[in-house]
Formats: C-alpha cells, structure tokens, sequence
C-alpha cells in the first residue's frame, strides 16, 4: 500500500500555510498524596475536605517533597525516552490569585527534574517524531467557582498542591491530527507506567496549545500565541484549527500576530485574547529556599527502569513480529495496556487470527456501545478464548458463535454451557445430516430436476433449505460435501 | 521566699527538680513581674490562667524528667502556638490563633516548660529596634528611652527585666544576638537547621534561625538543648543526634586558635567598642587561648547581600497574607485586586512595605540576574571567607554591634542607619553558621555591650564553652533599679 502524503496546510488564493504547534501538557501524578503534604489527592470529595495546613498556606508551615511523586516523573521521563537529570531544583512561581493560598506555585524553572526526551507517532505518512522538550514538576493551584453566587467567588483547595507534571513538546506538531495522537500517545505512555490516568473529564490531562504559522517551505517559524489551558483533544483541535486560520487571516490582510495568551471559547468555536505579552505575569521565579535541591542517584533511576513495563512501542513491535499483525491491528491492541493484556490472555488458549478479529471487530463494537472499558468487559478473556476455540473445533459455527456472543455479552456465561443449554452445537454427524438432505431434495424434486438439467444457481437455496431444517446448526462444510454427493447421482 | 529574679534559668530548673518549690510557686513570681512591668510594653499576649493551670498540672505529675520541669517561659511571638494569638508583630495577623504548635516550642513543652505568654518583635521580624511592631515598641529596662534592639526585642528586655527565666527568638540577620547586646543578656544563633523552622512564621527562609536568650551561658546550653533537634516536617532540618551541651560545658579552651577579622574594625567605630574587643582578646590571651589574626575579605559586600537575599525571600514569604484564608481583611474594595492592595496597604507596615517592594524589585524579569543572583554568589563567597577561615581556627571573636543601644526614634526615619546595625551579624546568617554574643562590658553610659563569638556549622559546644570561659572572666554585672514597676 503505498503511504499517504502529509496534506495538512491551511490554503488560501494567494498562499499555502504550514502549522506550528507545540504542547504544554498538565498531567495530573498518580499519587496517594499530595506533592508536599500529606493530604489526600482523591477526585470528587466534598470541598476543602483535603486541605493540609501546608496546602492552605498558614503561616511557618513547610513544604516535604513526596518522593513517589518523583518516582512517577522519573519513570514518566524514561517513557519518553528522556534524559533524567540528577540534579533538579524547585522555584517558587509568583503571582496573586484567590485559589493560589501560598501566592506563589512551586514548580521547576531552570532546572527541571526531565530534559529532552522523544515520542513516535505512527501517521499514515510514516513514523514520526515528536521531540519532548523537557518534564518538570509542579504543584496545582485550588479551584475557583464562580458561578455559585453573583457576589461571591468561593475556593475549593482540594486540588491545592496536587503533583502535576508538565510536559512540554517541541514545536514539532504540523497539524490537529498530529496533536490528536501526540496527547493519546502520551496518555497511553503514562496509563502503561501508571503515572497519569489521563482522565481529562477530571482534569487529569489538560494542555497549554502553542500555535504559529508560516508559509509552506519557510524556515523561520511565525510568532506564536499561546491557548491556555485546554481540555480535552476534540477541543484541542477545533482550537488549533480556528486560531491558525485567524492567524492566516490577519497576515493576509497584511497585520502582525502579536505573541499572546488566548482562551478558547468551546461554543463559539474561536479563540480570544486573554493577555497580551505587555500584560504577561512577571512570575518572579527564584529557588524555593524552603526545599534543598533535589539530586537523585543513578541507581534510584536503574532501580525504576527495572521495573518499567513494556512500553506501547516495544510491545507493538512484538506484537507484529511474534503474532503477524498488521501495524493497524498492532496499535488499536497495545493503545490501552488492559486491551494488549486481555488480547494476551485470550491468544494463550485461542487461534490469534481470529482472537484479534473477534476483539477488535465484536468485543470492542459491544464496548463502545455500552461504553465500557476493557476492564469491565462482560465477556472475559477465558470466555472468549473458549468461544474461539468452539470454532476452530467446529463445535459451532462463526454464524452459531455471534449468537452465543451476544448471549455471553448479556449473561456474562461460558460459551461451552450456553451451546449446550440453548442446543447450538454444530450438527456433524453425516448419517444425521444426510437424512436432512435426502428430506429437502425429496420435498423439492422438481427443483432437483431443474438443478439436474443445468440449472446451477439453485444450489444455494438447497443449502439454504438444509440449514434452516437444522436450524442453522448443521456442519456447512459437511452439508457441502453430501449435498453435492446427492445431487451428482 | 527566695529572690528569684537572681536566678538562673537553671538554677529553677533544679529548684522544682529537687521539690524547694513548685511550678506554680515560680509561675506565679514571673506572672506578678509581668503584671508590674506593662511600661516595657514586652508582650503581646499573656496567658496567665493557662499557665496557672499547666503549673498546677504540673506539680501534681511524678515525673520532674524534662530538661525544663515546671519552667514557665515567654517566647517571641513568631513562633505559632496553639490556641494561643500568634500575631509575628503584625495588624494582619492581629487575631491569628493558630491550631498548631511550632517544632521549637512543642520541643519546649515536652521538656517540662510552661508558656506564659507571646513576647513583642518587631513585625515579621523586620527591625533592629522593635520600633515596627503593630503593638507598639517595646522598651529596654537598660534605660526609660531606650530601644531593646530587635527583632527580638521583647524577648530581650523581658529576659534583662525578669519576666521570664530564659526566652527563645529567631535570628534572621542578627535579631537575637543584637537584642542580647542591648540588654547584657545572652543570645545564641544556631546553625541553620539545627533547629526547626516549621510553625515559626517565616521572614527570609533561607536565613531564619531559632535561638536561645539566656541570662547566662549555662543557660544557653540548656535551652539550646532544648529546643534542637531534626524534624522531618522541615526539609532543611539538620538530621543528625541531639547534643548535651549543658553536660559537655567547660571552660577548657587552652590551647583553642581565636581568629581575629581585620575587617570588622569598621570606621567610625565607637572607641570603647574597639576597647571592649581588645578586652574580649586579653581574656582569652589570659585563658591560654591562641589569638591569630585573619581576614574575611567579603564581609563589606554582606550587609547590601543580606538586604537583597531576605527581602526577596519575604516578598514571596508574605505573599499568603492576602486577607482571603486567615488574618486581617479590608472591608473595602470591589474586586479581588482591590481587596488585596487595601487588606495588604492596611495590614502591613512601613518597613515590611519597604522590604516587599525590595524583594519584589530584586526578583523581577530584567534584575534578577544583577541583584538576586549576584547576592547568590556573594553569599557563597562570604561563606568560602568563613571557611577558609576555619581551617586555621577554633572560633572568630568579634563585637556583637557597631554601638550600644539607641533611642526611641532615633533612626526610625534612617533605614540605611538602622540597617547598619546588623553590619557585624549578617555575614553569619548568610554563612549558616553559629555565633553567640555575651555581655563582655558597658560604653561610658552604662549602657550593656556584647562579644560575639563565631564558629563553624554545628560547632555550638565550642562556643558555648568559650563564652562559658570568658563570662567567668568578665564577670559581667546587671542591676537594674526596676523603674518602670
């Protein structure tokens, strides 16, 4: 098959325009508590319900780095292929804000705790790079609310220090597409290593979207603006696509894109300006005095790497070699670690070939219609693994076996007691079926005369005729077999 | 009834220790003081019927074990203090009562003592006068129109007029050792991170320092003693095993090298201060101690590092005080910026204003690499001084200020004036190191000077012990006619 050409530019009478993208990713560390405190990190418990004297800023209260915290940027950092530096230093980020209780974030500067790092996206023009620019830790700030009264603002402090890591890209994305997969691949990366559930309904996963363009072929990259804190991929895209045509649009019309922070309005479907670069925060940054530099010993990383798990890539590549999958069917089985791990589970006792249609053409339209995950997929691996191997013994056939499925899908049953129960076992007893067959030519000798005399099409319906007096059940190869012995005669 | 004005911080210890007299005998003594002496103006808040009723709980325990049995104490009011006021000096926390204890004080409590109530400072401990307190200056017993120095300037007069046995202050640039040199008491700043900074309202994080304020130097070693120790809820805590530096005490320093800083024979230095060293220098001459002349060659660059290193870290430090979680808030304003900039404009003080708009200056995009970095690597430098220094020897012997005590107002209206006071204290915050001051004589007025003594981190014993051995030297002598009861 050949490969597709990259065909994403932003096309106008006079021009054609490349777009320039670059992400900063919020992911939310899967930790028990929080980056400095020992407070609950939790999702949905009542307001201010997990708040530590250290996340509401009281006075002399100190910040103690949550070493799990680290462990999870570390080995997010070596899922991304990055350099982890021994030595990392958190400064303080100042600025006001009601939900900010210290005025200032804790975060990395300078000195984060992951330098360059690199992911591959598998596009239909090829593979691609995404270079990583850098990983560093921060904490998270409170939550406003203000739509709960028309003269108050109240603030939860609930996600007040919270650990998040910031990963930001390279200015290597070129399309929403690419942006699309680049936050999947992340998200997948770190569902793998189990250091970001990526739920971006929760907000677990949000991103800070850097948009510039320039016309095909030019060098020097476009002045950027930069759309804060999106939330999900859809809205990812639809906000890459509308800025960059605004940005098409103003220089066309011969005006300057001035560097800004921008909103995205969802329903409106457009981004406006937030604050100009002259509005732009100074956020004062200076090493939190509060906390030691952090170093880390090499053997702490070799200890983590140890323990990572086979990472998307690798096990795609397995997947391909060792099972003969397609790079399609490769990637939609390892896009989620509990689907590479059910596909596993499943091909220990069943034909892969039809353990991987079954999976991703049945089990996953059952999935999305009812909007499960893996995990709670009502047909379990083993169920699965004894519905295929009822087919490949042609106990029952494919026909035969969709119906036993949709019955596990309902009752969560073995496949072996269903067939019994609901007598769907395949008819291949010759003698059996033979006189099936002696029965539909005797009712339908004219018919048989006809076939005789030259008309061959009407095989079909003395196939059709068997099956439905076996109720479907009968053996199709064996029907085919006797069936043209008889009709020879 | 004995007096027990003269006695030591000790001396009560062993009374209650040995049964002479009870908790509440001595609680109620210092109580009676304190009631009599309110022209000090030491304190913020009190907490009489508690205290009565800790010394009661006291006296009826069996175990008199702790290093501080049934010794009521005032301490400054920067430290938190549970269900207790704790206002750092400050309208924006004038009803702040904390639900915590800080490390230090809670180490106090466990060892026995019992809090009598929240001494003065200067707010946020930003002052070498207490003049900038919200609760009014603190005044030295050393004379009616006299400043106590400061930050802790009320715990330094309180100390000196006997309204509690020993105290404890915080040292950010010199806060206990100047005060002690005003009111011929003894303060002792630690090694950064001998003692933990958690429940103690910061002012510069890097420099802040727990101390003792003792009438003597045994008593210094007992309160250091105390109030050490590593605590893992302060990641700068120093993790090491608690010294006895009472029972180690001895005035053994024969042999011992005393280095000499030519630098910090500053001009214009009052004459008799210059004598008070050489006097400081002939004792320990006397005690066999080596006397060797070094230089610390940075030390003029410390004063103008220290002004831009702990007002950057304030500025960052105060920026919770925002009027929307605890503490003081403007009625006024009709949004949230406005509801900041009054409740900050009306919470605060000239000087801790003054010190906000340094930091923030210091730090910001475009100066931070001529100010804030560069007083980064200058303070690194100041500390390779001190360390070169201490290859060669024991300790460093040097006047604790520039002057004795000045007057009420006398500088309130001349920052750089007032900042210069700490020109002898400040290189040792940045350093992280140890130092004491002791009374060592009086200027021509009578009024108290001190000699500071400085070592390398965690080398207090050392110290101790030579102040230990200088003070029976000295035999320094305080009698204050108590005018202000």
């Amino acid at each position: 098959m050949e490969k597709e050409k990259f065909d994403y530019y932003i096309k106008t009478d006079k021009n054609s325009w490349e777009v320039v993208v670059g992400l900063e990713v919020h992911a939310q560390v899967i930790s028990e508590s929080k980056l400095f405190s020992g407070s609950s990190t939790k999702f949905g418990a009542k307001p201010n319900t997990q708040v530590s004297l250290v996340d509401s800023a009281f006075p002399g209260m100190l910040p103690v780095i949550n070493q799990y915290c680290i462990e999870q940027a570390v080995k997010t950092g070596l899922g991304l292929n990055a350099k982890i530096n021994l030595y990392s230093i958190f400064d303080r980020k100042n600025y006001f804000y009601a939900d900010l209780p210290a005025g200032y974030q804790i975060s990395q500067y300078k000195n984060p705790i992951v330098g360059e790092g690199a992911v591959t996206l598998d596009m239909p023009y090829g593979s691609k790079k995404v270079g990583i620019e850098r990983l560093h830790l921060e904490q998270d700030a409170g939550k406003s609310i203000h739509d709960l009264s028309p003269d108050n603002t109240f603030v939860d402090l609930n996600r007040s220090g919270v650990a998040l890591m910031e990963i930001v890209s390279k200015p290597d994305l070129r399309s929403p597409n690419e942006v699309n997969l680049y936050v999947k691949k992340l998200r997948t990366i770190m569902r793998y290593l189990g250091t970001c559930d990526g739920n971006m309904q929760e907000g677990s996963l949000r991103a800070d979207v850097n948009v510039s363009v320039r016309k095909k072929g030019e060098k020097k990259f476009g002045t950027r603006c930069e759309i804060k804190n999106v939330n999900s991929i859809k809205f990812m895209e639809m906000a890459i696509d509308s800025e960059a045509k605004r940005q098409v649009e103003l220089l066309e019309s011969g005006k300057v894109i001035e560097q800004e922070t921008r909103l995205f309005d969802t329903k409106k479907n457009e981004t406006r300006s937030m604050r100009s670069k002259e509005e732009a925060h100074d956020y004062r940054y200076f090493p939190d005095p509060d906390l030691l530099p952090l170093e880390i010993k090499q053997s702490f990383i070799d200890g983590l790497k140890k323990k990572l798990p086979e990472l998307p890539d690798k096990k795609k590549d397995r997947f391909i070699k060792k099972f003969k999958l397609t790079p399609y069917e490769a990637n939609v089985l390892v896009s989620e670690i509990d689907i590479s791990k059910y596909f596993e589970e499943v091909i220990k006792n069943a034909d892969i070939k039809l353990a991987k249609n079954w999976i991703i053409v049945e089990l996953f339209a059952v999935l999305n219609e009812k909007n499960l995950d893996i995990k709670d997929s009502p047909v379990s691996p083993k169920n699965l693994a004894s519905l295929i191997k009822a087919i490949s013994s042609g106990e029952i056939s494919g026909k035969i076996a969709k119906k036993v499925f949709e019955i596990m899908v309902e009752t969560g049953g073995e496949p072996s007691k269903i067939i019994k129960e609901k007598g769907l076992k395949q008819q291949s007893d010759p003698k059996e079926l033979e006189k099936i067959i002696i029965k539909v030519l005797g009712d339908n000798s004219e018919k048989v005369s006809e076939y005789k005399s030259g008309k061959e099409k009407l095989y079909g319906f003395f196939v059709g005729e068997v099956m439905k007096a076996s109720s479907g059940k009968a053996n199709p190869k064996l029907v085919n077999d006797i069936l043209k012995e008889k009709l020879k005669k | 009834m004995s007096d027990f004005n003269k006695s030591s911080l000790l001396e009560i210890v062993n009374l209650i220790k040995s049964k002479k007299v009870s908790s509440l005998e001595i609680t109620n003594h210092f109580i009676k003081n304190i009631e009599k002496s309110k022209k000090l103006n030491c304190f913020i808040t009190t907490c009489f019927e508690e205290s009565v009723k800790n010394a009661k709980n006291f006296d009826a325990k069996k175990n008199f074990d702790g290093l501080l049995s049934g010794v009521p104490l005032a301490v400054k009011d920067l430290f938190c203090t549970k269900n207790i006021k704790s206002t750092a000096g400050s309208k924006i926390l004038e009803n702040f009562i904390p639900t915590y204890e800080s490390t230090v004080t809670n180490n106090l409590w466990s060892e026995g003592a019992i809090l009598l109530g929240k001494l003065n400072c200067d707010e946020f401990a930003m002052g070498s006068s207490n003049e900038t307190s919200y609760f009014g200056n603190t005044i030295n017993p050393v004379g009616k129109d006299l400043v106590p120095g400061g930050s802790s300037g009320g715990s330094a007069s309180a100390l000196a007029a006997n309204l509690t046995p020993a105290t404890i202050g915080t040292d950010t640039g010199g806060s206990i050792r100047q005060p002690a040199s005003f009111t011929g008491t003894v303060g002792l700043k630690p090694t950064y991170g001998l003692c933990s900074r958690w429940g103690i309202v910061a002012f510069a994080s890097s420099l802040d320092q727990a101390g003792p304020m003792t009438k003597n130097v045994e008593d210094s070693a007992l309160l250091l003693e105390a109030m050490s120790g590593h605590d893992h809820k302060d990641s700068t805590s120093i993790n090491k095993k608690k010294e006895n530096y009472l029972k180690n005490l001895n005035e053994k320093i024969k042999g011992l090298k005393i280095g000499i800083p030519k630098e910090y024979r500053v001009e214009n230095m009052p004459k008799e201060i210059d004598n008070l060293w050489k006097k400081g220098i002939d004792i320990l001459k006397k005690s066999g101690a080596k006397i060797v002349n070094v230089t610390l060659p940075h030390t003029k660059y410390a004063l103008p590092t220290y002004y831009i290193v702990a007002p950057a870290e304030a500025s960052s430090n105060l920026a919770r005080y925002d009027g929307v979680k605890y503490g003081y808030r403007s009625k006024k304003g009709k949004n949230l910026i406005e509801m900041y900039e009054n409740t900050r404009g009306e919470g605060f003080g000239d000087e801790v204003k003054r010190r906000v708009l340094i930091g923030t200056y210091v730090l910001s995009s475009g100066y931070y690499d001529a100010y804030y970095l560069k007083a980064q690597k200058v303070r690194k430098l100041i500390k390779n001084d001190f360390d070169k220094c201490f290859k060669n020897v024991d300790a460093i012997l040097t006047p604790s200020t520039p002057s004795s005590a000045f007057k009420v107002g006398e500088k309130t209206n001349d920052p750089i004036s007032m900042y210069l006071n700490d020109i002898f204290t400040v290189p040792v915050n940045l350093a992280g190191i140890p130092a004491i001051s002791i009374p060592a004589g009086q200027d021509n007025k009578g009024y108290p000077l001190g000699l500071q003594l400085i070592s390398r981190a965690l080398d207090e014993q050392k110290i101790l012990n030579i102040a230990f051995a200088m003070e029976k030297s000295i035999g320094f002598k305080q009698s204050l006619n108590r005018w202000w009861e």
